[in-house]
């Protein structure tokens, strides 16, 4: 099986490439862009025998994956 | 003094660092690399700057997860002094030795400069023999040095806020800090004041030939300290 597990700045931490991406798309003149924010995609292969997937994926997401401080995750498991 | 400066792959500063504490401060050093699980007879480490891992997925993020961080862990906890720089700050942040985080300049752009640094807070091992009020001038060299904590407040209160940005005159504005730090912070330490962290390099600042020495005092405070613990 296989995670999907997405990793997003926090609401309120300043993202300057997020910035610079919505302005550059204003440029391209997509005048309805109001802001963009960067964040990470990351797959995960996984045996399919886990036991426990959600509670593994969690930690991996606390342990590596996002830096809690600055980021939030979510996770989509994909049989 | 033995001095463990830790070499993970990537690093680039930690023959900088070998050499000012061997050379400038003649003091014994070695080298820890990252995958040992000891420091050996170690009374202060280094975590030197550089790209340990390539920066992969976060700066810092893996390297805070090789076996040797086991023992820095292990060294901070019972007081030992360990100073990290750069790239060191940023696995520091991300092993949970220091608070806070260190994220992309808010300029976007590689910050390579001298700035001015006024130290702060409680006395560490590495700021102990700085005159109060000696405003440092020491490079910067980083794209990922904008400090980022959810309570700044209590930082401040607690006197862990070592190293700020501040102008030639020691001023606190934001013409003077280089990466968009939240108030200015550019080296922070633990609640025990024995783990220090900053962005800015006083390794390549240690001698006059390079331009400063200011970067030498951090070392200096260092070896005044040796045999006690915070």
């Amino acid at each position: 099986m296989k995670a999907k597990v997405y990793v997003t700045l926090k609401e309120g931490v300043l993202d300057p490439q997020g910035q610079a991406v919505a302005r550059a798309l204003g440029r391209l003149g997509f005048s309805e862009v109001q802001d963009a924010r960067i964040g990470k995609y990351i797959e995960v292969q996984l045996a399919d025998d886990v036991k426990d997937v959600e509670g593994h994926l969690k930690q991996m997401c606390e342990k590596l994956l996002a830096n809690t401080v600055i980021e939030e995750y979510r996770y989509e498991i994909v049989k | 003094m033995n001095v463990a400066v830790v070499r993970f792959p990537g690093s680039n500063c930690d023959d900088d660092a070998f050499h000012v504490v061997g050379r400038v401060m003649g003091q014994p050093v070695r080298f820890a690399w990252h995958k040992e699980s000891s420091l050996g007879a170690a009374d202060a480490v280094v975590l030197p700057g550089g790209f340990s891992y390539g920066d992969y997925l976060r700066a810092g993020a893996m390297a805070a997860n090789s076996p040797i961080m086991g023992a820095v862990k292990e060294f901070a906890e019972k007081g030992g002094p360990v100073l990290a720089i750069c790239n060191g700050y940023q696995i520091a942040c991300e092993a949970g030795l220091l608070d806070g985080a260190l994220t992309r300049n808010a300029s976007l752009h590689f910050e390579c400069r001298d700035v001015h640094l006024a130290v702060e807070g409680k006395p560490t091992p590495f700021t102990r023999a700085i005159p109060a009020g000696r405003v440092l001038r020491i490079p910067i060299a980083h794209a990922e040095g904008r400090f980022v904590h959810p309570n700044i407040e209590q930082l401040e209160k607690e006197g862990r806020v070592v190293f700020r940005y501040v102008d030639s005159a020691g001023g606190t504005n934001d013409a003077a800090n280089p990466n968009g730090s939240m108030a200015n912070i550019a080296g922070t330490c633990n609640a025990r004041g024995n783990v220090v962290g900053l962005m800015p390099h006083p390794e390549r600042a240690a001698e006059l030939i390079l331009g400063s020495d200011d970067g030498k005092m951090l070392f200096a405070s260092l070896i005044g300290e040796t045999g006690r613990r915070v």
